[in-house]
């Protein structure tokens, strides 16, 4: 990417480097939020619904993981993946699947938690109702699921924030490949080391601007779905 | 609407609950049989909720026991309830009543017809498609109601429906109820308000303090209370 030329420029112009790290970026953090919603709200309803030896524990860790360290993250799935760690032979260090794994790590908890505390809510407030139906376990967990969509729609956008936000754990067993692993934080962060300031700010109005598109989206797919269901 | 014989009568034997060191229901002993409806009532804290609670099989009494036509533990099929703050699911009007539907094991084929029919039986004809959650307080126990009716109990528990509504709530409530009780479903319910339970009672049982202290044929009752808490309810002294 040339650097004398201005961020704005290569926005306007449609250049294609920067459209494929718009890309990767969007395709790591979207499929690490799509894994991590298939993990994690079934394991916050589980955990809400359910009451076993050690639960309060299984709630405190699920909390304190919102909290990982990308770093740290990045580090551990770097260990697991290379050539002489556990999964080593898939070769997937240094490719775009390890970064969906180490984000899919990060993003797992912070659903899985906010998930758990938001059917826990409804669950309090449907509990006497679904009993009285009659209601299943099964029903009774996608009825809550459903039910908590819009809060549901919230925390992915919380897990989306956080993955596209992290650079951390993506620079470490992504590698910031120019071509193949750059994404926009990882170039951000190379560019600022470089002192190519001007394509660094451009690279973060982009993201910033993605990230609110993202929101705006998820919030106009709301109100339609609220003015029906209230 | 069917009234099988399989759910009544409900007895209540020796039934006590307790919570920690507090006696909720003290002893309580009870027959609750096909009729006009039975209205509980009592000051608050006398055990009313509790009732309908373990009646409707929510609640399991810390001693005796509650046959339903003979059987223990029958569960909640032909049975219904209406809270007195009913939970609205986040969905139109008429899809709280399809859910109960659907819960009910009714065919999807049938859905279409029983939500108009409900919906207009308690007044609510053409509003299927509102929000559930931003109907006014008297909408949502009316569609509480239509949503318990979606069940076809053949008892149907009422907790205190017209509590904080204003009279013309009360009284579409009470028409429902009236009309209820017409098609033959057993309606229990539990109001302090005296007059409400003039209007619709045709057994009162007085609960005081967990206990019933008095039950029996509702004219009876007004006419010539036996006990001395009867006596100070009916005529309207603070039972406290």
């Amino acid at each position: 990417m040339p650097t004398e030329t201005s961020a704005l420029e290569l926005v306007l112009t449609g250049d294609p480097a920067l459209f494929a790290i718009v890309r990767l970026s969007l395709f790591v953090s979207l499929s690490a939020v799509a894994i991590a919603a298939l993990i994690g709200i079934p394991l916050g309803g589980l955990v809400a619904l359910t009451r076993f030896r050690g639960r309060d524990a299984v709630i405190v860790v699920l909390n304190a993981l919102m909290g990982l360290p990308p770093v740290v993250v990045g580090l551990a799935v770097f260990l697991l993946l290379s050539r002489s760690g556990p999964l080593g032979t898939f070769g997937l260090l240094f490719t775009p699947g390890a970064m969906v794994i180490a984000q899919t790590i990060l993003v797992t908890p912070i659903i899985a938690a906010l998930s758990r505390q938001t059917i826990e809510d409804l669950w309090t407030e449907y509990r006497d109702e679904l009993t009285a139906m009659h209601v299943g376990p099964l029903r009774r967990v996608t009825t809550l699921v459903w039910d908590a969509r819009f809060s549901l729609v919230t925390i992915l956008l919380a897990g989306f924030g956080r993955a596209a936000a992290e650079v951390g754990a993506i620079i470490i067993v992504g590698g910031n490949i120019n071509g193949f692993t750059r994404t926009m934080t990882t170039a951000i962060a190379l560019e600022t080391s470089k002192g190519d300031l001007p394509l660094a700010i451009g690279l973060g109005g982009v993201l910033i601007g993605l990230i609110i598109l993202v929101n705006a989206l998820a919030w106009l797919a709301r109100r339609t779905d609220e003015s029906i269901a209230g | 609407m069917r009234a099988p014989a399989s759910e009544l009568p409900i007895r209540f034997e020796a039934v006590s609950v307790r919570a920690g060191a507090t006696t909720i229901l003290d002893d309580v002993t009870l027959t609750l049989d096909a009729g006009a409806p039975t209205v509980l009532i009592g000051p608050n804290g006398s055990g009313k909720t509790t009732l309908l609670r373990v009646a409707m099989g929510l609640l399991r009494p810390s001693a005796g026991r509650v046959t339903y036509g003979g059987a223990v533990d029958t569960p909640p099929i032909r049975r219904a309830i209406v809270f007195q703050r009913p939970a609205m699911l986040r969905r139109s009007a008429g899809a709280n009543i399809r859910y109960a539907l659907r819960a009910a094991g009714v065919p999807s084929a049938a859905h279409a017809a029983r939500i108009a029919e409900l919906l207009a039986l308690v007044g609510l004809a053409g509003l299927g498609e509102r929000p559930a959650r931003r109907m006014s307080g008297g909408e949502q126990q009316r569609l509480a109601l239509a949503r318990a009716l979606a069940r076809d109990p053949a008892v149907l528990f009422l907790d205190e429906p017209t509590a904080n509504l204003d009279p013309a709530a009360t009284k579409a409530i009470e028409d429902v109820v009236r009309a209820v009780a017409a098609r033959g479903i057993k309606v229990v319910m539990s109001t302090h308000d005296l007059g409400e339970a003039r209007r619709l009672a045709g057994e009162i049982v007085l609960l005081h303090r967990g206990r019933v202290v008095e039950s029996g044929a509702a004219d009876a009752f007004f006419r010539s209370p036996a006990t001395p808490e009867a006596r100070a309810f009916v005529a309207g002294e603070l039972l406290i």
